[in-house]
């Protein structure tokens, strides 16, 4: 059990860099408290999993530390950072029965004998593995390996952090939900720190208590999962989670107000006069876009029914516009005027929010 | 799925069916035909039944040299297989030492046999070779073309660096093919270097290990061309191999029936060796 600190780092898997894009991972800086659930969470190629390799000390950064406790652990290895790490797909000791597989990390270490029986036999116990338990490991199916990946993970019960590096991606669609609440409830039970990398939003956000959103090496934003649905703090988060994303809308500053085809926007940002951003523009939820008398003009292009929801895909002088409604509710049809709600309209400036 | 019926396909495969018969089956029934009767020339042939192969299976000198053959298969396999794993183990994963050291090994599997047990001969010639003269200078009595323990040892020396390579050349393919997230399981296991290799290296080369062990079993089997050149089966028959022997009771003797049944009975060995290796190695994979 320890709390987690990442300090100023950053990695390049280059010798040099010369720009920008040699960095996998730039400037992070994380803290995390004991016990927490925390989500990784980016699309493929973010730097999520190298973060992971660095905490788990597969990988040396190149720049900044790494602190379990306030201890400076940036140059041990995995085994003295006594931690675990669950991997994309099943990695398990194929010539070992399940039990043997279990209890490995256990035996290495040393454990008695009779305490690393007990320990097993609880592991199994917990993950539903006590029938094949003395089976060969080869012989198991997908979900079943993946389930031995999970045991030996959980099978120390003394180690700093256990990190999940996509787990469940092998894993068939219904088993997914069955393994993602086993893993929440064994959080609940044993209360240890986790982290759990993925590009699956809905995984990300039902496992975590706090959801760290990464893209192009960067931390872009840290919260809760309705922080991060309610004020986006950077257009890629707004665009990456939820379905469908939030719209981004091109606007003008005029007069310290954000401006759409002409049309003044309310927004919950305060805009400073004198800004110079390259690029703005105004970020809004499709569930807080309505149709109203006046307001911004957009023609309608599309209506699709997902059965509980509507979606609207509009467009308007400065680009699309998606509304998200009730199916029940009316749509009207060519060309019509939108409002957004001003308490979860914000302006963003070079696509990060303006407060 | 609707497959088009069409018999005239058949025609495509007349060409491989008729090289494979001249190459392999005329020539073998050919053998066949030998096998069980004698003849004078002039194309008279006499029914002998099984009386060759009674022959050959009594024989004190087929005993000794099928003896020889295990004898010496089984040595360069136990030299080879853990010799070639360990080459492989240590060549560099990635990085410009792997084209070398790839390019470095493939060198002997490269070079004709003859020119393998010629370059040996002189190689080893206790004289003017530099292996027999440096040996000698350092004080051993070395001499391949009269001693037997020499020349089992240089005929062996020769066969492991003739074909350790192809054994590291597949260990070093399976190696190549397992996951990184392996080690990396392993090393947060906190396991040993040797339980690495144990239980995820080892299991993971199997496949390639079956190969590797059966095409080594077999081509030593029949190994031929390079004893001849270095040893000429010498001294005496202590390096005369089973194919060896073969050749010297057919064209030698000019034994041909015996020589035939021969042949047939060692063709069969090699067929059950592999065989019965092959399935026990792979009864495993089923049962999954």
């Amino acid at each position: 059990m320890s709390k987690i600190t990442l300090k100023d780092l950053s990695h390049s898997y280059l010798e040099k860099q010369n720009s920008n894009d040699d960095w996998a991972l730039r400037n992070i800086n994380i803290d995390w408290k004991d016990g927490g659930a925390y989500a990784l969470l980016g699309p493929s190629g973010c730097g999520k999993t190298t973060l992971l390799n660095i905490i788990s000390g597969l990988l040396n950064p190149t720049k900044g530390k790494v602190f379990f406790n306030n201890e400076d652990i940036t140059l041990k290895t995995p085994v003295e950072r006594n931690i675990a790490q669950i991997f994309q797909f099943p990695v398990i000791y194929d010539t070992m029965t399940v039990y043997n597989n279990l209890a490995f990390p256990l035996k290495n270490r040393g454990m008695p004998p009779n305490e690393i029986d007990k320990r097993v036999k609880e592991i199994a116990e917990m993950l539903e593995l006590t029938k094949t338990l003395y089976n060969r490991a080869s012989g198991l199916t997908a979900d079943g390996k993946q389930k031995i990946s999970l045991g030996r993970g959980l099978a120390r019960s003394d180690v700093n952090v256990i990190m999940f590096d996509e787990p469940l991606t092998v894993i068939d669609p219904h088993l997914k939900w069955v393994l993602r609440s086993k893993l929440k409830e064994l959080h609940q039970k044993i209360n240890r720190t986790m982290i759990y990398v993925t590009h699956d939003q809905t995984e990300a956000l039902t496992f975590a208590d706090q959801v760290v959103v990464m893209h192009e090496g960067e931390i872009v934003q840290t919260g809760t999962p309705v922080e991060l649905f309610e004020k986006p703090k950077h257009t890629f988060v707004g665009y990456f989670i939820g379905s469908p994303g939030m719209n981004i809308i091109p606007c003008e500053i005029q007069n310290g107000t954000a401006e759409v085809a002409g049309i003044k926007i309310p927004t919950n940002s305060e805009i400073k006069q004198k800004s110079n951003f390259s690029k703005t523009e105004i970020g809004i939820r499709p569930e807080f876009v309505s149709f109203s008398k006046d307001g911004i003009p957009v023609k309608i292009i599309k209506v699709s029914n997902t059965g509980r929801h509507k979606i609207i895909d509009t467009e308007c002088k400065n680009g699309k516009i998606k509304i998200l409604s009730h199916s029940s509710k009316e749509i009207p049809s060519g060309s019509a005027f939108l409002s957004f709600d001003k308490k979860y309209t914000y302006a963003y400036g070079d696509s990060r929010i303006i407060e | 799925m609707n497959k088009t019926i069409n018999q005239k396909a058949w025609f495509f495969v007349i060409p491989v069916f008729i090289l494979v018969a001249f190459n392999a089956v005329v020539p073998l029934m050919t053998v066949v035909n030998y096998a069980f009767q004698d003849t004078f020339g002039n194309n008279v042939f006499m029914w002998e039944g099984t009386r060759w192969f009674k022959q050959i299976l009594k024989s004190e000198r087929f005993h000794a040299a099928l003896g020889r053959q295990f004898l010496f298969t089984g040595i360069i396999l136990l030299i080879q297989i853990p010799l070639g794993i360990a080459i492989a183990l240590s060549m560099p994963k990635k990085g410009i030492g792997v084209p070398i050291c790839l390019v470095l090994m493939s060198m002997p599997l490269l070079i004709p046999w003859n020119v393998v047990g010629a370059m040996w001969n002189i190689f080893a010639l206790p004289e003017i070779g530099f292996l027999g003269h440096s040996l000698n200078d350092l004080g051993f009595d070395y001499n391949f073309t009269q001693q037997i323990g020499d020349a089992w040892f240089t005929t062996i020396l020769m066969d492991v660096w003739h074909w350790t390579s192809l054994v590291v050349l597949l260990s070093y393919a399976g190696l190549q093919s397992i996951q990184p997230a392996y080690y990396q399981a392993a090393e947060i296991d906190g396991a040993s270097k040797w339980a690495i290799f144990r239980y995820i290296e080892l299991p993971k080369m199997k496949k390639v290990l079956t190969i590797a062990i059966l095409l080594r079993f077999m081509d030593s089997f029949m190994i031929y061309t390079e004893p001849f050149v270095l040893t000429g089966g010498g001294p005496g028959n202590a390096t005369a191999f089973l194919s060896i022997d073969l050749v010297k009771m057919a064209l030698g003797q000019f034994d041909l029936g015996p020589a035939a049944a021969m042949s047939l009975i060692y063709f069969f060995i090699v067929l059950l060796v592999c065989w019965v290796f092959y399935n026990l190695m792979m009864r495993n994979e089923e049962q999954k």
